[in-house]
């Protein structure tokens, strides 16, 4: 079990690393070689043994390190994880939907037992062993949705489906990139988008939504995001902006293959059974360029990406004043031949 | 259904008369397995094979949402319809085999209100059961008025009483009481919201009372499943899939398209959800619009046509579908 | 998105004009220049039976407008002039708590008034589109710093320093209805001292 995962910081000494065979099965988010916003969402359905779409929720070496940081994020600032008071019910969905799939999809690692409302979950890589009463909080150190998200990968947020719109209403976000669940929690689905450039006049939010509100329950969609961090902080949240900001003036030509970071979410979406609530886990993918341009593939549409994306979206992605660097490191490994379609390395 | 949503092969397994004009039915999964939990107010599309006519219908979950050993709704026989009702009362019983879509919810209660107020007028009872049922185990407020033409025709009216006490007031009309819903509005506090199921005239007096009284739009909720009305017969060109297919006088142009092999999306099949939304390539002739979804413009456009509960006469309608 | 300069945003709030609807009871805000927003309310409504179920609460503008006299002299049923916006929530408050189904609400003049109402309005369970809205005088902003999360009241320039933690923020249109205020980032993160000079921007 010691083996299965690393033992690394996301801060500090940043010891993260991929393993060879996270390298391989990294969700690598570009199909083709430019970028534009679209809704792009797919069934999330189990794909391919060993790829991140393999199961419901996916467990990686990473698993134990990132619950110790989103510890520590926590300890640091309790308003990271939010639920409005009428959310309960969408917090015990979620405890169920992800017990229930980790139990099914990891069973050398997790096992719950049922006996009516009477559950008893164990999760060993965590070293965690728990009796509770599924529907009664008081039996449970914390809310449904904090409990189960102190051990799960990604950020979560819950969405109240009424009035013909959604609404942030509960979450747990510590691998945020770059916004505020403070702030954002009891937005519409509009409202939270408002910040992202270009993607309104595209009415590829006006689409989402209108997707999203005949979810239904047993049909999962997931999609990708990107951006860019300096160093493998996984807490690039305005709060601690200050702190952050400045890694990103100290990169040099020297640095930018280490320090530099492709930062991919897999989003998935979910409609939950009891609450009708919509659940959106978040969840994030690292990888510095030095492990990403060992993909041929990927290190040639990487470069070709970066170079013709529009300034406004890497300015709001946060890297306009690296992009000169990323493409002085990239460039070295594009030599023009013509890539793959799909994401998967050749 | 929207692509990927699992369709449930259950066996019949309890059918109960509940009043001489409604009977209840109870489903269980063919594999053994729990059903899901799902929210108050859902509903599932039946699927019935009466004798080559392939039927779809809504019917609001009335069991306890959290109950996963099966589900049940009620049904209303209703002679002068279709068909899809006087089928299950005739022809279903224990044992049959048949097909329920998953629970598909059009009409949640409000996680946010302070208490529940709810309206039922005859078989509109049934999503507030399994309402009812969860707000109780949530400790949730609220409040009843039934109100059915005669006590054959409030069903599960004892019942209710036995189980939620005070909080049920019940109304028949052929002994001449009403729901005084002018002085049951104004006292109620802030934060309530107001729901009603139950025929269309029922509803519109509630929404206009409750407007009238100052309640805001987003307080009150209500459902009311069309059913596709009955109509000529008339022909439809499907440009996408290349077919020409008639749709008959009982069968919706949705059922229609379905029999010929074409899928198209859905949720509700009464023309409430928007779901089924399809574009009219070309029209020479008039759509009957049926439903509650499309704009006073898009009608008038006779560019869109929601499939479930419209009609049409005329000389050619082509869809892209 | 924290170095992007200020953008139209989709969340910033959109207010209406003030008319008078069919209700129980009536209960109207207003700060500073809102008052005269009241004033047309009422005299749009020309009804007797809706001043006589009118409760009408009043707080001098940021800017030193006061209308007191003129929205006193209305006649409603109920009148309160507080001298501040937080010295009227304890009031809101209780107000709210006592309503029932069938009150309207109003609220007039600055956008920290509007947005104020609307989360009291809110947090006593009315669906916050309820409150009938209307931006009158002071372009003034509440701005929450998302680093320390304290608000600043009054915001006139941008970019600004907070007035608890005092990094300098540069204001975003991002609003947030839960707490009433626009989003404040700190500007000179990347570059710190490289503070551009401050613009009047809300007067």
């Amino acid at each position: 079990m010691v083996l299965d995962f690393n033992d690394e910081t996301f801060r500090g000494d940043f010891t993260y690393r991929n393993s060879a065979k996270a390298i391989a099965r990294f969700p690598f988010p570009f199909p083709e070689d430019s970028y534009m916003y679209s809704v792009n969402m797919e069934p999330h359905v189990p794909g391919r043994p060993g790829s991140v779409f393999e199961h419901m929720f996916d467990v990686d070496e990473h698993y134990v390190s990132e619950m110790r940081d989103r510890a520590m994020v926590l300890a640091d600032d309790p308003l990271r994880c939010q639920s409005l008071p009428h959310m309960a019910l969408a917090g015990w969905d979620l405890l169920e939907l992800i017990m229930v799939s980790k139990a099914r999809d990891y069973p050398h690692w997790f096992t719950l037992t049922r006996d009516g409302n009477r559950w008893h979950w164990i999760n060993r890589p965590l070293q965690i062993e728990q009796k509770f009463t599924f529907l009664d909080e008081t039996t449970l150190p914390c809310g449904p949705m904090e409990y189960i998200t102190r051990q799960t990968q990604g950020d979560f947020t819950l969405q109240d489906q009424r009035d013909d719109n959604l609404w942030l209403e509960a979450g747990m976000v510590t691998t945020q990139a770059d916004w505020s669940l403070d702030f954002d929690i009891g937005m519409s689905f509009h409202e939270w988008h408002a910040p992202v450039p270009l993607a309104h006049e595209l009415r590829v939010f006006d689409r989402a939504l209108k997707f999203l509100l005949n979810l239904q329950l047993g049909a999962p969609v997931r999609r990708f995001n990107w951006t860019m961090t300096v160093d493998p902080l996984l807490d690039t949240s305005p709060e601690n902006y200050p702190t952050w900001g400045p890694t990103k003036t100290t990169m040099t030509e020297g640095t930018i293959g280490q320090r530099q970071h492709l930062r991919v979410e897999l989003q998935t979406l979910q409609r939950l059974p009891r609450s009708n609530a919509i659940v959106f886990p978040i969840r994030c993918y690292l990888i510095r360029f030095e492990e990403l341009v060992s993909v041929p593939k990927w290190a040639r549409r990487l470069h070709r990406v970066v170079r013709d994306i529009p300034d406004e979206i890497a300015a709001y992605k946060g890297f306009l004043r690296n992009k000169p660097l990323m493409l002085a490191y990239l460039s070295q490994f594009d030599d023009g031949a013509s890539t793959s379609p799909g994401f998967w390395p050749d | 259904m929207s692509v990927g949503a699992p369709k449930i092969p259950v066996t019949v397994a309890e059918v109960v008369t509940v009043t001489p004009m409604v009977k209840r039915f109870r489903f269980v999964r063919r594999d053994g397995a729990p059903m899901l939990p799902f929210s108050g107010g859902a509903h599932v599309v039946v699927e019935m094979d009466d004798h080559g006519t392939r039927r779809m219908n809504p019917y609001s979950l009335m069991s306890a949402p959290d109950d996963t050993s099966g589900y049940e709704i009620s049904v209303r026989r209703d002679d002068a319809g279709r068909g899809g009702s006087f089928y299950l009362h005739t022809h279903v019983t224990p044992g049959t085999e048949m097909v329920i879509g998953s629970p598909v919810n059009l009409f949640p209660t409000n996680a946010r209100a302070r208490k529940h107020l709810l309206i039922a007028g005859g078989i509109g009872i049934t999503p507030f059961l399994a309402q009812m049922a969860a707000l109780q185990a949530q400790g949730g407020r609220f409040e009843l008025h039934y109100s059915a033409r005669s006590s054959d025709l409030a069903a599960y009216a004892d019942d209710l009483t036995a189980r939620y006490g005070d909080r049920v007031h019940r109304y028949l009309d052929d002994q001449k009481q009403q729901i005084d819903l002018a002085n049951l509005l104004p006292g109620q506090p802030l934060g309530t919201h107001l729901y009603v199921c139950g025929p269309k005239g029922m509803i519109s007096w509630v929404r206009s009372t409750a407007h009238a009284l100052g309640w805001p739009e987003t307080a009150v909720h209500s459902e009311e499943f069309l059913a596709p009305p009955i109509g000529a017969p008339f022909t439809v060109e499907l440009a996408t899939s290349g077919k020409t297919i008639a749709v008959g006088p009982a069968q919706s142009l949705l059922e229609a398209i379905e029999a010929a092999g074409v899928v198209a999306p859905y949720l509700c099949r009464g023309g409430a959800c928007g779901e089924c939304e399809t574009s009219v390539l070309a029209c020479d002739g008039q759509i009957a619009h049926n439903d509650h979804w499309l704009t006073d413009d898009q009608k008038a456009s006779q560019t869109r046509i929601m499939p479930c509960v419209s009609r049409f006469a005329g000389a050619s309608l082509v869809l892209d579908r | 998105m924290t170095t992007a300069p200020p953008a139209p945003m989709k969340s910033r709030p959109v207010y209406g004009v003030l008319a008078p609807l069919p209700g129980t009871a009536h209960l109207m805000v207003a700060d500073g220049e809102g008052g005269a927003a009241l004033i047309d309310l009422l005299a749009k409504a020309d009804d007797p039976a809706m001043l006589a179920t009118s409760h009408i609460i009043y707080v001098p503008g940021p800017n030193g407008s006061d209308m007191t006299h003129d929205v006193q002299a209305l006649g409603a049923a109920q009148f309160r002039r507080s001298p501040t916006i937080a010295a009227a929530l304890p009031r809101l408050q209780k107000v709210l708590a006592d309503a029932h189904m069938g009150l309207q609400v109003y609220a007039a003049g600055t956008e920290g008034l509007i947005g104020q109402v609307q989360r009291e309005v809110m947090l006593a369970g009315l669906p916050w589109q309820a409150v009938r809205t209307e931006h009158r005088g002071s372009t003034v902003r509440r701005v929450q710093c998302v680093h320390c999360k304290g608000i600043t009241e009054n915001v006139r320039t941008d970019p600004f320093p907070c007035s608890h933690c005092g990094l300098n923020l540069f204001v975003r249109d991002h609003y947030s209805r839960r707490l009433a205020a626009f989003q404040g980032v700190n500007i000179d993160a990347e570059d710190p001292g490289r503070v551009p000079p401050a613009l009047d921007r809300f007067a």
